[in-house]
């Protein structure tokens, strides 16, 4: 079948088998690799998206479902040159190691703070729950997002 | 709302300096390509059929309906590998392909490559595998008494002690002085851990690409480009020039990709259809698709003075290498070589053996046998105090092993080892203080699911600390090459194959060479075996000294001849480090000056909360002591020390690979459980500055002792939180309830 999505903005088209989820669809079909495929049951958040400005893990929404929907991608955060606050939060923090959970998690931070712009460390702590990183502990991505918030990332 | 960049901070950073990592800001973009991002045009997708059997002789395999379905291009088996048909890290005892017996549950039995990833999943389920089931073979203890899964024993011949016993992949034996003295008193106890999976966040992947002239090029997420090469190239009868691995992006490899997964398959596809094919395991498959942490089941005595010096320790280590030898024989001998701890004893006999079973495979992961002794010898070490009534870290700044000192091996230790100031610096740590209620209850154990309002919630203390080795060992050739290249513009490329896996390895190449060169205008070239030498295993701790040795060494090399002339330079050099040689097979002890070349120290402090009403856990904060030798970038060995300590905890509290009769079922992050956002506790991280003269600018590896000491750490608090002596790790709420161990 063929599915129209918009994808950081730019319409988009893909033939798509009616099994394929947005992730597949989007890594595969759409040009957009950078959300990752680390679990494919929605345990690990690599592949989080925002469908219509609410967050998602890409691998339990079926492209068909995202038929006629805006989808933003971490490729849709930032620019080439400039970084979201919260991308360079990340790089100035320390809070990436292997890189593979990172798309995902920026991606469900930068939600976090156009939600809760001054979010405490419990609210850190449960927004970010969703998903997995094995490198770093966490702890250097807590800091990126205080630095994030604290630059007005989500003002 | 975007932001540059603080400019300035990007592509400089000298050794000492907090670098910002040269691969961050793509990661973050999400345009730093990994080993399943790679594409190629005409790509197909290949699909691994597995075995649904521990254990069983394969009777027949029949392709023909999934050949003949649409779309697919290859189906092949064993009779398909043209070269060698087994391969191995160190023995080739597996099979690429099962040839006429599966000895692991999701062992690979066939290949298929489609145009369409579904396509093949869909042809591998039609591949006929008739099996007939063999009893299998999964208790390490009855293993030394049952048939061996082996015809011969494939690590015979490689100096080991000899063993008559079946399915021993390795027994080692350490005396050290009397191990017959008798102490004022005695504590022993037996320990048991489970089955741990590095559980990378990058499922297994790479894409094989024939070059036309009948060689490959290899694009995979690995740890070892070059001995991946010398593993693969036999299998494919191929010169190892026709084939070259490339370094895709790896994400995260803690020991599970030393040995080889997709490689040799996607290979054997894209030779065969002359296409490009790419491999990406999913979840599930990755847990069949490497080698895992040995499981342990060790039995402890140690023997000490009533002022508590220890005098002698007694240790039998049991590891469960599953079905195939992998590096099972290095991991039993370090299980020996650190079970005592790092302490000076007088006396020890320190006795591992592994195994082979029909239990998945296990091998290197992070900690490489020194976190099952480490659990083990610091739970006897907080018993002695209790029986002793001397405190915890007193006891063990008492029994700290020092330069100069013996190690139980007979190796005398030379360069840093700051034992007893890791210790004082963990144990300085001021942990919080503890939370009033009420509570949020994601600051309760049970957290969100709301199960107390804190009434039997217990706090307690523990204090861990553990060594390892760094670099390899007993006698292994290990060496590391670098090239520098330097540009009449005054700009630099350095070469160096040593595998960044997200742990840093390609900035503190970089620090170390724009140090030595004076220059920031330096490019680190992309990591493959096609223009330089090995780099030697992203493992044992050893990239840090290894790759700063080597860049060092040919920036120095390469400056030489610039000031000799040469207008443009191009000179590649190997590092070795101080030459080891093997333990003496019957006493354990060196046959040279050393078998291990340095150590690195971890020391923690942790606090931990207990419900011990219904047996769940909180732990609240970890402080961590590490000593580096000298930092070579700050930023990145704190982020070591954390993440390692998340990976020991996840094994102390909820990680472990559940097996019913060598099934695997729980091969997913819906029922494997790592640590979360909410689980991490608070972490301080003091790094401990003891330069080693023999290592780069002072430095030492770092990536294993946090994760060995951590373990022992965690059980340590949840010991003291739940008064239960919890003898197996991950803790059960079972255990911290008093209902079992």
């Amino acid at each position: 079948m063929r599915i129209n999505v918009r994808v950081n903005g730019v319409p988009s088209e893909a033939d798509c088998w009616e099994g394929e989820s947005l992730l597949f669809a989007l890594r595969e079909k759409l040009g957009f690799p950078g959300s990752k495929n680390a679990c494919e049951q929605g345990e690990c958040g690599s592949c989080s998206v925002l469908l219509d400005g609410v967050l998602v893990c890409a691998c339990l929404v079926l492209a068909a479902q995202a038929d006629g929907h805006d989808v933003t991608t971490i490729e849709g955060l930032g620019t080439e040159e400039e970084l979201h606050p919260v991308q360079a939060a990340f790089v100035e923090t320390g809070a990436v190691q292997c890189g593979f959970c990172t798309p995902g998690l920026v991606v469900a931070a930068a939600d976090l703070l156009e939600r809760v712009s001054d979010p405490s460390d419990d609210e850190i702590r449960e927004a970010l729950s969703g998903n997995l990183c094995r490198c770093t502990g966490y702890v250097k991505i807590f800091e990126a997002v205080r630095l994030a918030a604290s630059r007005g990332a989500g003002a | 709302m975007t932001v540059v960049l603080t400019p300035g901070k990007l592509g400089v950073g000298r050794v000492g300096d907090r670098a910002l990592r040269s691969d961050g800001t793509p990661k973050v973009q999400g345009q730093f390509a990994f080993a399943s991002d790679m594409i190629a045009p005409g790509m197909l997708w290949g699909h691994t059929v597995r075995s649904p059997h521990a254990h069983a002789e394969i009777v027949e395999i029949d392709i023909s309906e999934a050949v003949a379905m649409p779309g697919v291009h290859a189906v092949l088996t064993h009779a398909d590998v043209p070269g060698a048909k087994t391969y191995g890290l160190e023995f080739a005892d597996q099979p690429v392909l099962a040839i006429d017996r599966v000895r692991y549950y999701g062992e690979a039995v066939a290949l298929v490559a489609a145009e369409h990833p579904e396509q093949a999943r869909r042809a591998a389920e039609l591949v006929k595998v008739t099996y007939r089931e063999l009893v299998p073979v999964t208790d390490m203890e009855r293993a030394l008494e049952s048939a061996p899964l082996h015809a011969g024993k494939p690590t015979a011949g490689h100096g080991y002690r000899e063993d008559d016993r079946p399915n021993v992949v390795r027994h080692v034996v350490i005396r050290h002085g009397d191990p017959d003295v008798e102490g004022d008193v005695t504590v022993t106890g037996t320990y048991e851990l489970g089955i741990q999976d590095q559980a990378f966040l990058g499922p297994e992947s790479g894409l094989a690409v024939p070059d036309g002239e009948g060689g490959i090029d290899i694009y995979a997420a690995t740890q070892w480009l070059h001995v991946d090469r010398r593993q693969i190239a036999p299998c494919l009868n191929l010169p190892e020039q026709q084939v070259r691995l490339h370094l895709a992006g790896v994400g995260g490899a803690f020991g599970g990709r030393e040995d080889l997964s997709m490689q040799i398959h996607a290979a054997l596809l894209a030779l065969h259809t002359n296409r490009p094919v790419k491999i990406v395991y999913n979840r599930e498959e990755s847990f069949f698709g490497h080698v895992h942490r040995h499981p342990a089941r060790i039995w402890a005595e140690h023997r000490a003075t009533r002022e508590g010096r220890i005098v002698c320790v007694k240790m039998r280590i049991l590891l469960d290498g599953g079905a195939y030898a992998s590096s099972s024989t290095a991991v039993a001998a370090n299980a020996a070589s650190f079970a005592i701890g790092p302490y000076a004893v007088a006396n020890a006999l320190l006795e591992a053996t592994a195994v082979y079973t029909n239990n998945p495979p296990c091998g290197a992961m992070r900690g490489f046998g020194a976190v099952q002794t480490c659990f083990a010898a610091e739970a006897q070490m907080d018993k002695l105090a209790d029986l002793l009534g001397i405190d915890p870290i007193e006891l063990r700044l008492l029994n700290a092993a020092a330069p100069g000192d013996v190690l139980p091996t007979g190796q005398r230790i030379e360069g840093s080892f700051p034992v007893a100031a890791t210790i004082r610096a963990a144990a300085a740590l001021e942990p919080p203080a503890p939370e009033p209620l009420p509570r949020d209850p994601l600051r309760l154990p049970g957290g969100a699911g709301n199960t107390t309002r804190g009434e039997g919630v217990k706090r307690g203390i523990g204090f861990a600390v553990g060594f390892k080795n760094i670099m390899f060992s007993e006698g292994f050739d290990d060496s590391t090459a670098a090239r520098v290249q330097l540009f009449a513009d005054g700009s630099a490329e350095v070469h160096c194959a040593s595998a960044e896996v997200g742990q840093g390895v390609s900035d503190v190449i970089l620090q170390v060479a724009r140090t030595e060169l004076g220059t920031d205008l330096v490019r680190l070239a992309p990591q493959t075996t096609a223009t330089v030498g090995s780099g030697g295993s992203t493992s044992a701790s050893r990239q840090t000294w290894m790759a700063a040795s080597a860049v060092r060494d040919a920036c120095r090399a390469a400056i030489e001849r610039r000031d000799a002339g040469d207008a443009e330079v191009d000179v590649e050099i190997v590092y070795r480090h101080a030459e080891t040689t093997p333990l003496d097979p019957e006493t354990g002890q060196i046959t040279g000056d050393r078998a291990h070349v340095a150590f690195s120290v971890c020391a923690m402090k942790v606090v931990a909360e207990v419900d011990v009403e219904l047996g769940l856990t909180r732990i609240v904060w970890i402080g961590a002591a590490q000593d580096v030798g000298r930092a070579i970038n700050p930023l990145a060995a704190e982020g070591q020390v954390q993440g390692g300590a998340a990976q020991g905890m996840g094994l102390a509290v909820m990680e472990e690979i559940q097996t019913r009769n060598g099934l695997i079922t729980n091969a997913s992050f819906t029922d494997y459980l790592i640590p979360t956002a909410l689980d991490m506790p608070a972490m301080d991280v003091v790094l401990v500055e003891d330069p080693d003269p023999a290592g780069p600018f002072g430095a030492k590896g770092i990536g294993e002792p946090p994760t060995v000491t951590a373990t022992a750490a965690v059980a340590s608090a949840l010991r003291a939180a739940s008064g239960q002596p919890l003898t197996r790790v991950p803790v059960t709420p079972e255990a911290l309830i008093g209902l079992s161990r």
